[in-house]
């Protein structure tokens, strides 16, 4: 196990390298010059220049790749070009806003999707499971944006129960400590801080939220009935064991091993998805972070970004395929 | 004590499917005396299994559903029970062992939790009291190095093995009957024999009545006190052991004891009973087996037989014979 870990890890390098390369090639090939963005469109031709040189644009491709990922090794992901500030400081600095975004709509994703699947599958044909998956399907087929103006509009504009863009309220004096709001504010004692930063994240977290949790309902519930069907269940209910025993304990515990897959993969998406919500909701993630490099051709700083998302993605794939051998028995990993 | 364990009365089970409703049982009446075993043969598909699935109403619903009859136990009809009620008789008075070995154990717990589960569940032990009691049992079901076996995955152990530790959990609440739904089917041939073995030898030490589901005449002929024949959802002769083989009535049951191969006489080829297991969607008028048996006659095309005693503990359900009355 702890050789296999290692082995993973090491897998990271040729992976960080290949999506380095690729996102390097991406976005050199794209339309649009950093210089001209921060030169402005009437810049004369010697300023451009001038910039070009200033951040080796001038170079080859190759060679500025090159340079890049001597820098990368050193641990140094570069300045951004239009704030001049170091990427790493500032992917760390939207990192926490991004991790709780994305960890509450996981764990409401999780816990909603898992109940509602088990409770459909264990009901097949019944009012509930046939309301369940509808909403799941309406779910799936939500494109994220649309879902988030929605929410914006509905409990923002029209009910204004809750706040629909930034962390947290502006009004509120806040100290950081961590950079996680609502550990700081916890920490601090804030107590208004905590309400107003919880607020502003229960609309971005719906949004993102929706597609993986219609997923996981429907992944839940096909890989409920088909362990249900299975001889060891009718094992299990010749012993005695009660209807709540055989689901909850015995049939759960099985179906979980395909829902673990979906889980880890849609942690993936979520990163994606992530990108779409912080822009909708003002999110001061890396989500809207990379939109504006994007934008802006900030090669450093979308190569951060990238690279960012890639490690988090590897890392994620390695604890899903760790969650496998604690409930799956016949997986080892040698 | 009465001397009936179980008796079943007049049993339908139906399934109701997109194609049409599949009478796997229709109208099956048993005994199972105390101590006793009772054997059920038939051709695959002819409801033996229906009926074992449904004395524990372990009857997958939907599609399943007992539609009618009564199932006695110790007394009392198990069709009437409520969810509650069935539950403790299910693992602790009446146990199941089922034909395939390989994917009755639940993959995810070890074999000791399995039997432990079923300890604690009805004799109301703590951890490790369950625990020395479930290593008990597996030692008497030959689990070699229980200390060490007992904590492993199905998936750690051969098909013998793991029918070895449904037994174990069967047995594990001392039941008053086991019910064992062809046992020896999916395993090697030369683990048959030492299950079939280990299943009689428990037998006796336990004082179990036995309900065993087989093709194998042999085993019958070894093991079982009464047999059943089963054709196509129905017992069309019940004898004791010795009467079937020797004085078997029905047209069907002679054609089975003709196709088992027997040492004693010189190269005798397997005879297989002519014609095709019927269609339970679409049986035929009259005696379901009666396209297929030489002797029918005008009333066997239009008339079901009723199951009628010719003589103590010997029924039979046959035109041929409710004529001579
Ligand atoms: N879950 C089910 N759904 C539909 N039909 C079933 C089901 N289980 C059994 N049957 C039907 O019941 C009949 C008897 O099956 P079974 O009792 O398993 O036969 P066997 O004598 O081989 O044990 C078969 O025709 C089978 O198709
Ligand atoms: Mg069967």
């Amino acid at each position: 196990m702890k050789w296999y870990i290692i082995k993973r890890l090491l897998m990271l390098i040729p992976v960080l390298l290949g999506v380095s390369i690729l996102s390097f090639s991406l976005i050199h090939l794209a339309p649009g010059d950093p210089a001209i963005t921060i030169a402005g469109e009437h810049a004369s031709i010697q300023t451009i220049n001038a910039i070009r040189e200033k951040y080796g644009l001038d170079k080859p491709i190759t060679t500025q790749y090159w340079i890049w990922l001597k820098q990368v090794l050193k641990g140094d992901l570069g300045r951004s070009i239009v704030s001049n500030e170091s990427v790493t400081k500032e992917i760390a600095d939207r990192f926490p806003n991004t991790f709780e975004l994305t960890m509450f709509s996981m764990f409401f994703a999780i816990i909603i999707g898992c109940i509602a699947g088990i409770i459909s599958a264990s009901r097949q044909y019944s009012i509930l499971d046939y309301s369940f998956m509808g909403l799941a399907l309406f779910g799936v087929s939500m494109p994220v944006f649309w879902l988030g103006i929605m929410l914006m509009m509905i409990f923002g504009v029209f009910l204004k129960w809750l706040p629909i863009s930034g962390r947290i309220s502006m009004m509120i004096s806040f100290q950081q400590i961590t950079g996680f709001y609502l550990l700081d504010s916890l920490l601090t004692g804030n107590f208004e801080a905590f309400i107003s930063s919880l607020r502003h994240l229960i609309l971005p977290s719906i949004a993102l939220a929706t597609i993986p949790m219609a997923t996981i309902a429907r992944i839940t519930r096909s890989s409920m009935l088909e362990v249900l069907r299975q001889d060891f269940i009718r094992t299990e209910r010749a012993k005695g064991l009660s209807e709540r025993m055989v689901i909850y304990k015995h049939a759960v515990r099985n179906a979980m091993i395909p829902v673990v897959t979906v889980i880890g993969l849609n942690f993936g998406l979520l990163l994606s998805g992530a990108i779409l919500t912080e822009t909708v909701f003002s999110w001061p993630g890396i989500g809207r972070y990379i939109v504006n490099a994007v934008n802006m051709r900030d090669y450093p700083a979308v190569q951060g970004c990238i690279l960012f998302f890639a490690f988090m993605f590897v890392i994620v794939n390695l604890i899903t395929d760790i969650v496998y051998v604690y409930i799956d028995p016949r997986i080892h990993y040698g | 004590m009465m001397k009936t364990l179980l008796e079943i009365k007049n049993l339908k089970t139906h399934f109701f499917t997109h194609e049409g409703v599949v009478k796997a049982v229709d109208g099956v009446s048993l005994k199972v005396d105390r101590g006793k075993t009772l054997g059920i043969v038939g051709e695959s598909g002819s409801g033996k299994s229906v009926t074992a699935l449904s004395i524990l109403r372990l009857i997958p619903q939907p599609p399943g559903k007992i539609i009618g009859g009564e199932i006695y136990f110790e007394g009392q009809d198990l069709l009437k029970l409520d969810n509650k009620e069935i539950r403790k008789i299910r693992g602790k008075k009446i146990s199941m062992i089922f034909q395939e070995p390989m994917t009755s154990l639940d993959p995810v717990f070890t074999i000791g939790h399995e039997i432990i589960e079923t300890i604690q569940l009805h004799q109301g032990l703590n951890k490790k009291e369950a625990r020395e009691k479930a290593l008990e049992i597996l030692k008497i079901v030959g689990i070699p190095d229980v200390e060490k076996r007992i904590d492993s995955y199905p998936h750690e152990l051969s098909g013998g093995m793991r029918q070895r530790v449904m037994i174990a959990m069967a047995l594990s609440c001392h039941p008053t009957l086991l019910i064992a739904d062809e046992p020896t089917t999916a395993l090697d041939v030369t683990i048959q024999a030492q299950i079939i073995k280990l299943i009689n030898d428990l037998k006796k030490r336990f004082h179990t009545s036995v309900i065993l589901i087989t093709h194998d005449l042999g085993v019958i002929a070894e093991m079982c006190d009464y047999v059943a024949v089963m054709y196509a959802g129905q017992v069309v002769e019940y004898a004791e052991v010795f009467t079937l083989f020797e004085k078997s009535l029905h047209p069907y049951t002679q054609g089975l004891s003709k196709s088992i191969p027997r040492l004693n006489k010189e190269v005798e080829k397997l005879q297989v009973i002519p014609g095709m297991v019927p269609n339970l969607l679409n049986l035929p008028p009259g005696c379901p087996f009666h396209p297929r048996c030489s002797y029918n006659f005008e009333k066997c095309r239009s008339e079901n037989p009723e199951l009628i005693e010719i003589e103590d503990s010997h029924l039979v359900k046959c035109h041929l014979f409710t004529e001579k009355r």
